[in-house]
């Protein structure tokens, strides 16, 4: 039997009707978790794997797959309506979904992550079917020096496309990179910038300071300038569904979401939100309409969306070939797999072919599922902004601290949230840019760790970071991003001056 | 059948002790790493077997278990309900966070699983078995890249006491830390790096499979299934588990302890448990009472030592 064979095989187990129920449950479920913020699908996961026991291997990795995929949906949600990510991988999605939403664009902002989540999902688990032996041979040959240089691009292309002022852009950027020092160094196991405090040795937890900084600080800004009524929120304006200009502003960021995201996801040590992050500079920079971005573009919606579900699909390549998780998520599937005795790695596509294409048939199931629960649900979300703005608020300050609390249960969490609060609330009194701190946070420790690696790898010679043909090209792309922006504004070529000066600022 | 049934229920109240209770386990981790899924097997188990009504397991993640340990510490005293999972990980976090509470704070009630340390190389390695690492490791320490889990854990000690047992400097050490097995593995698949080590487990399909060699393993019998020898055949005087126990409150009574033992016992004993190990592919090391005191006591004391060696600790 070759691919297309296994693949219709596991399609025909996944259209028995309990297999169909289980994908609903799951996907609604996930849906439900993935909305409140803090409590992303990894926990959601481990919390229902032992209601999973009693049923057969079908049932329960399609449960998985609808979760996980429910889980990622639910978070753009909350993140569009609110602007409060749910988990990291859907921050950039706040920035131009809320501006939508709040232009009373909220139903198309939805109906492009939906959409883009589906198509992005459906092409990279078809990937996923037919080249993942290929992909993982290539995310092998990342080594640490390779990590290096694209956290060095990422660096580069993300810190310029945020916010009105590279200055104020840059300060964020920095806040973000301090914040990222505290907790135990990886590599020597030494505690830094702790104080003392053990919960603080674990570093500080991306969606705390994630769900502080966007829905505390914006519940506090709003409290605090509820006279001036100059930014009314709008429930709906005009037609709940995409118009055929969103929609033609729409695939191509979709399909370059898509070829972002799957093999960033593929790398054992990539990351949905790194995905999310070079989809949205790459948005910004590709965009006909530069200016709209951070006023509500529907590119930076859709093409980070599309990423995000790409990349969990690629999460998946290296779980299946090498039985590597690489993220929490994949983690716990995997111990999903343990359950029924089976151990993934290069042996499993040998010798459990029914179960592997059975989870492949279920996640385009899964993903099929939760184009159809929640589209019709949009119009019904979208209400959610005709609600009184102190109710919404309230509402929103009590779903943060709650996810807060059940994620981590410490009065140490709670109060960095509450003290992130406040500095999101004064970062926007000065209109500095919030998504820079969390992407700063992000990068960071991932930079740093890479960076000390390849160096302890090579005892201590710095040519190696141009040593392999991968990172000489990162690099060489990250100096060319930097240096000819500078060079064309030297030479004071109008034009093109300011058109990249809109790119870059 | 029903007074048989009925006459079953008085003859399993009676059997069970007095201070049989309804659990709570601290997993001092995150959902899905070991200790998370130590901690809901537990819970399936003495729940199955009606050992205890209801169990709960919560997860405090956080510094190799020294977060959730020290929450332990302050909030469990005395309550005889209250467990919480933990293993030779913590006995080094312990020392290099260190941390204000430490395993003498707790009641150490029985080791329950372990798994042994697999030193491997890619297919493609010149290296071909562990005399050929240990004089590459001799000539040039700094030249061996190991790939490994977190600084300070199991594969970094087994490393420092490795280098120890060959008589290199362990200070000199070239040892990568990643943040778990997984993208460790990746590393070492990928020629990334000299010679990786990490549980069994981690690389036994990729060994089968034959992408890895395996050069030799860390426990005192060669383990049936894996072509490879001990580290004491190979002249290396290191044998070490990567084990995982359980432990109880600070300040409980003797009898509570004597219950909760005997809850315990009868928990590893049971076809639910037995049967779960198998399926995760988990040695059953059980060790309870003195004994798991006294060798608790050794590791610590060893542990001290090596980090002390490989200068993590002051």
């Amino acid at each position: 039997m070759n691919t297309f064979d296994f693949l219709l095989q596991g399609l025909a187990v996944a259209m028995d009707p309990m297999i169909l129920i289980y994908a609903l449950i799951g996907v609604t479920l996930g849906t439900a978790v993935g909305v409140l913020p803090g409590i992303g699908p990894a926990l959601t996961v481990a919390l229902l794997l032992p209601v999973t026991y009693g049923l057969d291997p079908a049932g329960s990795l399609i449960m998985f797959a609808g979760i996980y995929y429910g889980g990622m949906y639910g978070g753009s949600t909350t993140s569009i309506l609110l602007n409060t990510p749910g988990e990291s991988a859907s921050i950039v999605t706040a920035l131009e979904g809320n501006k939508m939403a709040r232009m009373g664009r909220g139903g198309p902002a939805l109906a492009t992550a939906a959409i883009g989540s589906f198509i992005a999902g459906l092409a990279a688990t078809i990937l996923l079917a037919f080249v993942a032996p290929t992909v993982v041979k290539l995310a092998l040959v990342f080594g640490p020096r390779d990590y290096f240089a694209l956290m060095v691009l990422a660096f580069v292309t993300v810190s310029s496309a945020f916010g009105e002022s590279a200055r104020k852009g840059l300060i964020s950027l920095f806040v973000g990179l301090a914040l990222a020092l505290v907790g135990i160094d990886q590599l020597t196991g030494q505690a830094r910038l702790s104080f003392g405090v053990p919960q603080l040795l674990d570093g500080i937890e991306v969606t705390t300071l994630a769900v502080a900084m966007f829905a505390v600080g914006e519940a506090l800004f709003v409290a605090a300038r509820r006279d001036t009524a100059d930014d009314e929120v709008i429930a709906v304006k005009g037609s709940v569904w995409m118009t055929a200009n969103d929609w033609a502003r729409s695939w191509k960021p979709w399909l370059r979401g898509t070829i972002i995201g799957f093999p960033i996801g593929a790398m054992p040590a990539g990351g949905a939100d790194i995905a999310t992050f070079l989809s949205y500079a790459a948005e910004k920079r590709m965009s006909k309409h530069p200016e709209e971005f951070g006023h509500g573009a529907i590119e930076g919606v859709a093409g980070p969306e599309a990423a995000n579900n790409a990349s969990a699909a690629g999460t998946l390549v290296p779980l299946l070939t090498l039985g590597l998780p690489t993220t929490a998520t994949a983690a716990i599937m995997l111990a999903g797999f343990q359950q029924f005795g089976l151990q993934p790695g290069p042996l499993l596509f040998a010798t459990n072919p029914q179960l592997v294409w059975g989870l492949i048939a279920s996640l385009l199931i899964a993903n099929f599922m939760l184009l159809v629960l929640n589209l019709p649900l949009i119009g019904l979300w979208v209400r959610l902004l005709t609600i009184p703005r102190p109710w919404l608020y309230a509402g929103i300050l009590v779903f943060a601290t709650l996810g807060t609390i059940g994620a981590n249960p410490s009065p140490v969490e709670l109060s960095m949230l509450l003290i992130f609060g406040v500095m999101g609330y004064a970062m926007r009194l000065y209109g500095y840019p919030i998504a820079p701190v969390v992407v700063g946070l992000i990068l960071g420790p991932m930079a740093e760790q890479q960076l000390r690696r390849a160096l302890s790898i090579s005892q201590g010679d710095l040519w190696t970071l141009v040593g392999s043909p991968v990172s000489a090209t990162l690099l060489a792309l990250s100096a060319i991003a930097l240096i000819v922006p500078l060079i064309l504004r030297a030479r004071g070529k109008g034009k093109v001056l300011s058109q990249l000066a809109s790119d870059e600022d | 059948m029903k007074h048989t049934l009925f006459g079953a229920l008085i003859a399993a109240a009676l059997a069970v002790p007095a201070y049989a209770e309804n659990y709570t386990i601290i997993a001092p981790a995150a959902p899905g790493g070991g200790w998370d899924q130590t901690a809901r097997t537990m819970q399936e188990a003495l729940q199955a077997e009606g050992i205890s009504d209801t169990v709960q397991v919560q997860n405090v993640p956080g510094a190799g278990g020294t977060v959730g340990l020290a929450q332990f510490v302050a909030g469990a005293q005395g309550k005889p309900d209250q467990l919480i999972v933990g293993g030779y990980v913590m006995v080094g976090a312990i020392l290099t966070n260190a941390s204000p509470v430490s395993l003498a704070d707790v009641t150490p009630i029985a080791r329950l699983t372990g798994e042994y340390e697999a030193i491997v190389v890619p297919a493609a390695s010149d290296i071909q078995d562990i005399n050929g690492l240990i004089e590459a490791l001799k000539a040039d320490p700094g030249a061996v890249s190991w790939a490994g889990g977190s600084a300070g854990g199991a594969d970094h000690i087994a490393v420092g006491l490795i280098a120890k047992a060959a008589g290199v400097d362990p200070t000199r050490i070239n040892y990568i830390a990643y943040s778990g097995g997984g993208e460790a593995l990746a590393a070492i698949l990928g020629s990334q790096v000299t010679a990786g080590i990490s549980s069994l487990g981690e690389f036994k399909a990729q060994a089968d499979a034959g992408a890895l060699r395996i050069l030799a393993v860390s426990s005192d019998e060669r383990i049936e299934g894996v072509d490879a020898p001990t580290l004491k055949e190979a002249g290396l005087d290191v044998a070490l588990q990567n084990w995982r126990m359980v432990a109880a409150a600070p300040g409980i009574t003797d009898e509570q302890k004597a219950a909760i033992s005997a809850d315990i016992d009868r928990m590893v004993q049971s076809k639910t448990w037995q049967d779960a190990l198998a399926t995760k592919g988990w040695a059953n090391t059980y060790l309870a009472g003195a004994d798991f005191q006294a060798q608790l006591d050794k590791d610590i004391a060893a542990t001290g030592a090596i980090l002390k060696d490989i200068g993590l600790v002051k």
